[in-house]
Order: C-alpha cells, then sequence, then structure tokens
C-alpha cells in the first residue's frame, strides 16, 4: 500500500460519504458496544472489535457505530458486545471472540436474527446492587 | 494476562483516559534491538500513597469493577519489565498528571511480542470524549536509520468529520496500515 497522507484520507473520506448518499442508507444506524474492560481485553475483547470494524469497512456498512466502553462487570461473561439497531430488541452477547463476532454481523446486523447462544441477559445487573 | 506490548499500551493510555487526561501523548520506538515507549498524560494524577497502591497487584480503586478489586496495569507492566531485564519509571504529581516510561530489550526471550500495532493505536484514539492526543512511533530499519511517523487525534478528526461511524474508523485503520508499512 502507498503511505497516505492526511489529504488522501480526507479524500477518501468524501468519496465514502458520497457513495453512502448515492445508496440513502437512511439514518438508521447500529451501535455496536465493545466492553474493554481488563477482563474483556484478555478474554479477546479487541480481536472481537477488530472484527466488527473489518466487516463493517469492507461490507460498506458505515452505518454502523463501533464504540468502546469500559468494564462492564460482567467478567465470567467477557467478551461483552452491546448490539442497538431499529427492528431489533436492544441485545448483550456474552462470550463474543473474533468468530462469534462475524457471526453477529451476519445473523443480528443482516440477517435480522438474534445469535442465541450467545445472549446474555443481564442477570448479574441485580446482584450487583445488593 | 497480557500477551502484548500493545496490551500493556493501551491499557496505560486507557488510564490516562480514565484519569480525565485531555491531552495524552504517547511514544513508541524501537531501537537497537531496545523498545521504549511513553505515555504522558494532564489527568488527575496521583499522590506517593496513591502511586505506592497502584503498583500492588492487588489493589484497584473499586470505581470501576463492581465485581473486582484487582487492577492490573502498573504491576504487570513491572512484572512483564523485569522478567526481561528492562526498566521502568512512574512519575506523578497530583493534579498535574502522569508520566510512565518503560524499556527493555526486545529479542529477550521474556520479552512480549510487538502485538498489532495499527489495532492498538486506532484503539487509543477513539475512547470516548474529546481528549487530544499525540503519538509519535519510531523504528530502526536495516541500514540503522530511524523513521518515524507521528498522528494527531485532532488532525485525523477533523479529516474524517469524526472518528464515530466504521467508515471512519476502517478508513483509519488503512491510514495507520499504511504508516506503519512506511517505517516497517
Ligand atoms: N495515568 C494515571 N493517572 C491517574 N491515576 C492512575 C493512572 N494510572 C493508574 N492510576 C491509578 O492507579 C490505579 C490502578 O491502576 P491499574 O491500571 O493497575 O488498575 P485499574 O485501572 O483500576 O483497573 P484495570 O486497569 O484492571 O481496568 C487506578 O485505579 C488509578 O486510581
Ligand atoms: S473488566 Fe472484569 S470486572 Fe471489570
Ligand atoms: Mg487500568
Amino acid at each position: 500500500m502507498a503511505k497516505m497522507t492526511l489529504e488522501s484520507l480526507r479524500k477518501l473520506r468524501v468519496e465514502q460519504k458520497e457513495a453512502i448518499e448515492r445508496r440513502d442508507t437512511g439514518d438508521k444506524s447500529i451501535h455496536i458496544i465493545v466492553g474493554m474492560g481488563t477482563c474483556g481485553i484478555a478474554a479477546g475483547a479487541k480481536e472481537a472489535l477488530n472484527v466488527f470494524l473489518g466487516e463493517a469497512y469492507t461490507r460498506k456498512m458505515t452505518n454502523v457505530v463501533v464504540k468502546q466502553t469500559g468494564c462492564m462487570g460482567l467478567c465470567h461473561a467477557e467478551p461483552t458486545v452491546e448490539v442497538k439497531m431499529d427492528g431489533m430488541p436492544d441485545t448483550l452477547y456474552g462470550k463474543v471472540d473474533a468468530d462469534v463476532a462475524k457471526k453477529i454481523v451476519e445473523q443480528h446486523l443482516l440477517g435480522g436474527k438474534l445469535v442465541n447462544e450467545h445472549v446474555f441477559d443481564y442477570p448479574a445487573r441485580d446482584i450487583h446492587k445488593e | 494476562m497480557h500477551a502484548s506490548l500493545a496490551d500493556i499500551l493501551s491499557d496505560l493510555v486507557q488510564n490516562s483516559i480514565e484519569a480525565g487526561a485531555t491531552f495524552v501523548q504517547v511514544e513508541l520506538t524501537e531501537e537497537d534491538s531496545q523498545v521504549f515507549f511513553r505515555i504522558q498524560d494532564n489527568g488527575c494524577g496521583m499522590d506517593e500513597e496513591t502511586l505506592r497502591r497502584a503498583e500492588d497487584p492487588f489493589w484497584s480503586d473499586g470505581k470501576k469493577h463492581p465485581g473486582r478489586r484487582v487492577g492490573l496495569g502498573i504491576p504487570f507492566l513491572r512484572q512483564t519489565a523485569e522478567q526481561c531485564e528492562g526498566q521502568v519509571e512512574i512519575h506523578s504529581v497530583l493534579g498535574k498528571g502522569t508520566e510512565v516510561k518503560a524499556q527493555w530489550p526486545q529479542n529477550h526471550l521474556d520479552a512480549p511480542p510487538l502485538g498489532d500495532i495499527v489495532l492498538l493505536w486506532v484503539l487509543c484514539l477513539t475512547f470516548e470524549g474529546g481528549y487530544g492526543m499525540n503519538i509519535r512511533r519510531t523504528r530502526q530499519g536495516g541500514q540503522g536509520t530511524s523513521q518515524s511517523y507521528a498522528i494527531d487525534r485532532v488532525e485525523v478528526s477533523e479529516a474524517l468529520g469524526g472518528l464515530d461511524d466504521a467508515g471512519a474508523l476502517g478508513l483509519l485503520r488503512e491510514y495507520i496500515t499504511s504508516l506503519e508499512e512506511e517505517i516497517g
């Protein structure tokens, strides 16, 4: 790859935005929040995040917002990933490694179906409140 | 626990962001088969007592991890440096900021691998909030000459119109990959 400059970066971004406008995905954005606490990172959260970035980029899903957040207090279920999008319930996934991340993109984001084996439904939150 | 130098670095930068830093300077240099890095922030800093406790692997300030009271960042850095005959220096002033410096021989048997540097910078640049960050990366090539690049968070963020969506982050990754290849 040739060395990119800030100028070429800016240009690519403009082209990318024009392409999105032509496709008109509306503003139905998808939010993916990856828990990057120490436990999450040790369990592979970075690899999962990298898959989300790579998949969204190569599939040109530019309406995807990928965010990292700190510890979610759910050590035993790390890496945890929260997915929010129109037409689907807000979902927290647990034990998301690179393969599961790929599955979430294909099944949840594109297919509109939950990845059931990895859905995590907050029981730990109530325990922490005690 | 941690596998790579990139993991250790992102942990330390995360500490800076968590300490409320509005500016973080990060340096990573590979030279004469040594690896050197430095993280300087203008976050809340630590008094001597806090710094002493931060060195203790069985202590974390308890604000973050509801499920545990064990922090791993700084003690793990110390342990890694010790096992490969390297050095760590930490300076911190309460209310002013913190500087962490470390160095070790890269070819030492117990030295951690470098890890994914491109992903490291993407992670460092995309924590939440409006902080500034300057990254400086230097590497000595085969002929002994050093090459380096710098990334400024404000500049890349401005070029990409924000660092939120996957489109921008994908391009950021391409950009950093090209810089990294250039000095490779
Ligand atoms: N750059 C910094 N500025 C101010 N305080 C810091 C800094 N780095 C570490 N500390 C203090 O030292 C404590 C221990 O840090 P350490 O990284 O070991 O654990 P942690 O951040 O609490 O948890 P973890 O890194 O495992 O998520 C922190 O909780 C914080 O109070
Ligand atoms: S990262 Fe596991 S409890 Fe915080
Ligand atoms: Mg930490």
